[in-house]
């Protein structure tokens, strides 16, 4: 059952307390934000898979466990399959009634950082959502293997500087567009999927809780800040994710059943795209006179993305 | 509840079938499958038996064997009864998750249908696929027969979900020489087969919440050894698990298996050690040589091919009459000694007769394997013994077209 009380953010950041403090992330790191409030959002029993990735190293290291709660990770690119499986034997232990307790309330889980979704499992998360297995995936996209030291995933946008795409004096960075996987999970005909953030809490809550709720494969991509490789100040995870927002980089909408749009989050003031990027020592080397052209480029990529997210929730179809 | 399958007291199975057939009496309650030439069969009569109310748990067809494999081990870490089928590729494709699900102790069934592996693309039967599982931490079974595809499949599900086990298991039979040739099978009915498989005992359940797991966890050089040890010993513990299930099996079946099978070896003077199907040509070659022309030869099969048999292998070859023995190995070997060759020479050596040892490779990409190429390299190794030394090759390439291929001599100085 979904939490009701979300108004009121100290108590319910220690609601449902299945997620341990003591883990591995890098301070500052958005990743335990968002994974809280997933598991802080219900009362239900939670299965949860995990990819390999920063989540997975931080979290699981033997003979400690930060989970509460039923967790598995088997390899790299497979936490789609495992939670989507789980999900299967779930079904058919609760037909044949084998289940410890055949009424509990129970919701499936995965987790993947953006390598393991947008590139390595994509595949695994195509099969899992094709197949309508009721469960949620949640993809931490902070933008690039943070896990194993800053390479370029197809999530990492255009420009910015990473330990395999790197900026120096013939290279701006990363040449090619981050890769739309909102667009693509929607495409698969999945009943919920959305954008979220961790700075629009209230938001991100109710979106894991809609897709929690709405029986079928949901998908979150999920903005988290990473300040190793993002390099910012770990006490400023939530001002850069606030400039993510207010940029419209990362905007905030959900696609039901596919085809219906709807914006969650306006920005009262849309801030330049140079606010966000110079707070970020990736995008340092774009402020050179020879690489203007870039941040021209991405704003007008914001532009015309914000402009067809809007147009596309006016069409309500 | 799943619908009696009404089976005659004899029926006419092809290998695929008949591992299909133990599969659907087993109850599995989750099948994570995908399928590919020789074993598709096996996943389309499970399938038929899903549409057609036999079989109560879930089907799930994935997008790939690694999904097959990863989808078995989500499902087998949430409390029931897991199994899979795939060939080749698609085991190949599988490989790291094989070795995800014996570390993490799952009792996942993989019925193998072996068949080679490409370069060059050939979907024939021979053992590259099995050989590439070897070192992946499964309990490896090998069938020769329809029959025995059946049967042993059927005890796949009591080896691997033993508690002092908890391994997964392969249950391999060769492609299309066993999977697509029908022969009698006698097959039980199903509760007596349900009954001998026995219901699934969760183990670290993770749909059980009043004792939250954490399955998958990380360990570098402060665990991991440790880890690896345990898994080892457990699987070479197995053994008496295995001797146990096969003894519950003739009881209840009067057909009996063993971890090493041994044929015509009392008095053997040459011996060849194969595996697979080929094990009935080389048997059969053996008795008409015994008639024809009075050569004493045997036949020894590791049946368990993991955990090895050692000490049953050297006990089969421990014979004082024997004086060579040729292994024969149905993989292409990749710069080694043949894999059966290598662990059956280990074993001999621990015999006080230690007999003249040589290695074939043979049937690649499922080329032949007759009578008269058993009799061929029988006769050869009694050549050996009457020479009282090897007198080829030591490693030789049987049935090859062109000019012979062979390595390494014995060295006499």
């Amino acid at each position: 059952m979904a939490i009701t009380s979300i108004k009121n953010l100290k108590e319910f950041s220690t609601n449902n307390d299945r997620f341990e403090g003591s883990h591995l992330l890098c301070p500052g790191c958005a990743h335990s934000m968002i994974v809280r409030e997933l598991m802080n959002c219900t009362d239900d029993n939670l299965v949860i898979a995990s990819n390999t990735g920063c989540l997975e190293v931080s979290t699981a290291v033997y003979p400690y466990t930060s989970w509460d709660t039923s967790w598995i990770h088997i390899g790299f690119e497979n936490a789609a399959t495992a939670a989507s499986c789980a999900e299967s034997m779930y079904k058919a232990r609760k037909r044949k009634g084998t289940l410890k307790d055949n009424d509990a309330p129970v919701k499936f889980v995965a987790f993947g950082g953006d390598g393991s979704t947008y590139d390595i499992g994509f595949q695994w998360l195509s099969g899992a959502m094709e197949r309508g297995h009721d469960f949620t995936y949640i993809c931490l996209d902070n933008e690039n293997y943070a896990n194993t030291g800053g390479q370029r995933s197809s999530a990492t946008p255009i420009g910015a500087n990473t330990s395999t795409a790197q900026a120096g004096s013939h290279s701006y960075g990363k040449k090619q567009k981050k890769k739309d996987i909102v667009a693509i999970m929607a495409a698969h005909g999945a009943p919920y999927v959305a954008q979220l953030a961790p700075n629009k809490w209230k938001s991100m809550a109710k979106g894991f809780q809609k897709a929690l709720e709405t029986e079928g494969p949901c998908f979150i991509n999920t903005v988290s800040a990473c300040t190793t490789e993002w390099k910012f100040d770990p006490k400023d995870t939530i001002h850069i994710t606030d400039l993510a927002t207010d940029t419209l980089m990362f905007p905030i909408y959900e696609i039901i059943d596919g085809h219906e749009l709807n914006i969650l989050y306006r920005p009262k003031n849309i801030l330049k795209v140079e606010d966000y990027l110079g707070a970020q020592g990736r995008y340092r080397h774009l402020f050179k006179p020879e690489n203007k052209h870039v941040i021209e480029r991405i704003q007008s990529d914001i532009d015309k993305n914000w402009e067809m997210l809007q147009r596309r929730e006016e069409a309500r179809i | 509840m799943a619908k009696e399958f009404d089976l005659n007291e004899v029926e006419v199975w092809d290998g695929n079938y008949a591992a299909s057939q133990a599969l659907r009496q087993a109850q599995i309650d989750v099948v994570a499958a995908y399928p590919i030439t020789p074993s598709t069969p096996i996943v389309e009569g499970y399938g038929s038996y899903v549409a057609n109310g036999y079989v109560d748990g879930e089907f799930v067809m994935v997008e790939s064997e690694h999904g097959a494999m990863s989808g078995c081990v989500g499902a087998a870490a949430s409390g029931g009864r897991v199994a899979t089928a795939t060939s080749s590729q698609g085991f190949a494709l599988m490989v790291e998750v094989l070795y995800q699900a014996s570390g993490m102790r799952l009792p996942i069934v993989l019925t193998v249908v072996n068949r080679a592996l490409a370069s060059p693309l050939n979907v024939r039967g021979d053992h590259s696929d099995m050989y590439l599982g070897r070192d992946s931490g499964w309990i490896q079974i090998d069938a020769f027969n329809p029959q025995e595809a059946y049967d042993l499949t059927l005890c796949a599900f009591r080896m691997g979900e033993h508690l002092d086990v908890r391994l997964p298991v392969m249950v391999h039979q060769d492609g299309f020489t066993t999977s697509h040739k029908a022969q009698n099978v006698t097959p039980l009915k199903d509760e007596v087969a349900y009954a001998f498989v026995g219901d699934y005992v969760p183990v670290n359940d993770m749909l059980d919440f009043s004792r939250p797991v954490t399955h998958g966890a990380q360990t570098e050089e402060d665990w991991h050894y440790e880890h690896k040890a345990k898994q080892h010993k457990a699987l070479m513990d197995s053994r008496t698990v295995i001797d146990e299930v096969f003894a519950d099996f003739k009881a209840l079946t009067g057909r009996e298996y063993k971890r090493v099978e041994s044929y015509l070896m009392d008095d053997a003077e040459v011996a060849i050690v194969v595996l697979g199907s080929s094990v009935e040509t080389a048997v059969l070659a053996a008795k008409q040589l015994r008639e024809e022309e009075g050569i004493k030869a045997g036949v020894v099969s590791p049946r368990c091919f993991r955990p090895f048999p050692y000490d049953l292998v050297r006990d089969a070859l421990d014979i004082p009459t024997l004086k060579a023995v040729s292994c024969l190995d149905k993989s292409a070997p990749g710069g080694a000694m043949g894999a059966l060759f290598n662990e059956v020479s280990a074993a001999v050596y621990t015999t006080k007769a230690r007999p003249m040892m040589t290695n074939y490779i043979y049937g690649l990409g499922g080329r032949d394997f007759a009578v008269d190429e058993a009799k061929r390299i029988f006769k050869e190794q009694k050549a050996h013994a009457d020479a009282g030394h090897i007198t080829t090759d030591i490693q030789q390439f049987s049935g090859l077209r062109g000019p012979k291929l062979g390595f390494f001599q014995t060295r006499r100085d």
